[in-house]
């Protein structure tokens, strides 16, 4: 059962055309973990993250090969059930996009989606799932304002909240505090290290002292390749490929 | 040279900008004001509500009721929105969500070719294709006898004329919805359709209707076309398949002919000011609706 949240991939590769923006990947992201993604831009971590909840699907002109797999399935098999698989990946992107409703059916939206149906129950998950958020003290007197109205750090909860009410295994965050004050930046990443008990967290970010600060393990990739991976300290401290050591040195161009 | 000083300069700018504006503000009003004073002859002799609900049209004899042309007008732009609106509204949602962007990169101009097309053009496919249609197929069809040249015909082409116009202001307001908010719901498990139909056409709401008010205003307005294949027979229609008049019609094939009978041309001037402020009046309702459901 708790094998659900360990994701093993294997010879992944993506294409666009005759472009190749995955190459060869093998990874296997540890259970109830932060890993974090590094590289430079346009290596394919945004690529990385959607063939795991499978959004590559909404581009045709990406071909995607190999193995992710989840308790043992692949999930790139066409066979998988990808609405079940999303649910199982909660995703929180780069800025926060509130559904265009009010702040409470922003997750009663997903809660419907798990098939939670009284309503009864749905009050009291909204109430638990902005609570879990942190948002709860202040959104509690404006449940049925749209969610537009937030600041964009109070969004950026709200989709975490959201992310979370559909019961994922597993939270895929594409630099998720890139667009954040400090402050808000902050109560994420505090949020992340609560919820890595129960969940396995994938996080993209820019941010080399955050990923010092919260990461377990670490994925360092450069144009489609995984250059190096593994423990935290390891990789920080002690990098073993000369590219990672200019990146985590800040030489890099 | 005489050069300005920064203080004139900023006057000068200023009042231009001021004037430009009372200008495009109070025109509205001005042509409202024209048209009031030209019907003023009708309007003072007159009953507002035996014009405007009178049943009988016989300038000759004095009686000016303009029932059936408000009825023909509304009957035909009604009848061309219920036909192409819910059209538009999956075609532009096919387009933008489920075809290749190569489909969108070759409707494009297609779509601006065919908005482009004058409506004479149109008038005429009608008059050539869609009148003996309804005339040999569509009325024997429903039982009825007809000769074609009716409501329908003029739905029939002025729906047609407006795809192009509301198709594509709806694909951009559909392109100019980010892809991550897809993405985000259908992160959330939900399946593409539902995706579309609760968060991407609801986020696009506003647009939408205005859209489709920007279409049933070309379409209320629209005179060339319509003239051509409706009839031109004052009569309150009873079915779709009877002739009728409209307004825009009537000014169009009267104004400048008749004025030897009395109070013609103040009569024509009404058409037009009921032209007028029904076009308010719908633009006045669109912006309460894109108002009421922007707040998203
Ligand atoms: N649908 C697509 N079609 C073609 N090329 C694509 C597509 N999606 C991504 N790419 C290309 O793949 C490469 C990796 O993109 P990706 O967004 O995964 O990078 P990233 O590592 O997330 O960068 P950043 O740090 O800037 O977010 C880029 O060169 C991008 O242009
Ligand atoms: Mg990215």
């Amino acid at each position: 059962m708790t094998d659900n949240k360990k994701i093993q991939i294997s010879d992944l590769n993506v294409f666009a055309g005759k472009f190749q923006i995955l190459k060869n990947i093998n990874i296997e992201l540890p259970e109830n973990k932060i890993t974090v993604i590094l590289g430079p831009s346009g290596c394919g971590k945004t690529t990385l993250l959607k063939c795991m909840n499978r959004l590559t699907d909404l581009y045709p002109e990406l071909r995607v090969t190999g193995d992710i797999r989840i308790s043992g399935n692949n999930i790139l098999a066409a066979k998988e059930d990808i609405y079940k698989l999303r649910q199982h990946m909660g995703l929180l992107s780069q800025r926060p996009y509130p559904l265009p409703m009010t702040i409470y059916n922003n997750i009663a939206y997903g809660l419907k989606l798990r098939g939670v149906k009284k309503r009864r129950e749905i009050h009291k998950l909204v109430v638990h799932y902005l609570q879990q958020a942190n948002l709860w003290e202040e959104v509690k007197h404006r449940l049925r304002e749209p969610a537009s109205r937030l600041s964009i750090g109070q969004q950026q909860r709200l989709c975490l909240a959201r992310g979370l009410a559909v019961n994922p295994g597993i939270i895929l965050a594409d630099e998720p505090t890139s667009a954040l004050d400090p402050i808000s930046s902050q109560y994420i990443e505090q949020k992340f290290l609560e919820l890595k008990n129960e969940y396995t967290i994938v996080l993209v970010t820019h941010v080399l002292r955050q990923a010092r600060r919260i990461a377990d393990y670490v994925v360092f990739m450069y144009l489609g390749e995984v250059i190096e991976q593994g423990d935290v300290h390891e990789v920080f401290e002690n990098p073993k490929m000369e590219k990672t050591k200019l990146y985590l040195g800040g030489t890099f161009n | 040279m005489y050069i300005l000083n920064r203080w004139q300069r900023h006057w000068a700018n200023n009042t231009w900008m001021i004037i430009s504006l009372l200008v495009v503000a109070t025109l509205p009003f001005f042509l409202f004001l024209g048209l009031y004073l030209k019907s003023f002859l009708l309007l003072h002799d007159y009953h507002l509500g035996h014009l405007l609900f009178g049943k009988i049209w016989k300038p000759g004899i004095g009686q000016f009721g303009f029932f059936p042309f408000i009825v023909g007008s509304i009957w035909v732009t009604l009848l061309a929105m219920v036909i192409s609106a819910p059209i538009c509204l999956l075609a532009a949602i096919y387009v933008t969500q489920y075809s290749k962007t190569r489909l969108l990169r070759i409707m494009h101009p297609a779509i601006d070719i065919l908005a482009g097309i004058p409506s004479v053009v149109y008038g005429l496919w009608g008059i050539l294709v869609i009148v003996p249609f309804i005339a040999r197929y569509l009325g024997p069809l429903f039982g009825v006898d007809t000769v074609g040249y009716s409501i329908l015909a003029a739905a029939l082409v002025l729906s047609i004329m407006i795809v192009p116009f509301i198709l594509n202001i709806l694909i951009e307001i559909f392109r100019a919805i980010p892809v991550e908010l897809k993405e985000a719901s259908l992160a959330l498990g939900a399946t593409e359709w539902q995706s579309i139909k609760q968060v991407i056409v609801k986020k696009a709401l506003p647009g939408i209707i205005a859209a489709f008010g920007f279409g049933l205003a070309r379409a209320f307005g629209e005179t060339m076309a319509v003239l051509m294949v409706v009839g031109n027979v004052v009569e309150l229609p009873k079915s779709v398949f009877d002739p009728g008049y409209t307004l825009p019609a009537l000014i169009a094939n009267n104004y400048g002919e008749m004025l030897s009978i009395p109070k013609y041309d103040s009569a024509l001037m009404f058409a037009a000011l009921i032209l007028l402020v029904v076009s308010l009046f719908f633009n006045l309702i669109m912006h309460f609706f894109i108002i009421r459901y922007n707040k998203y």
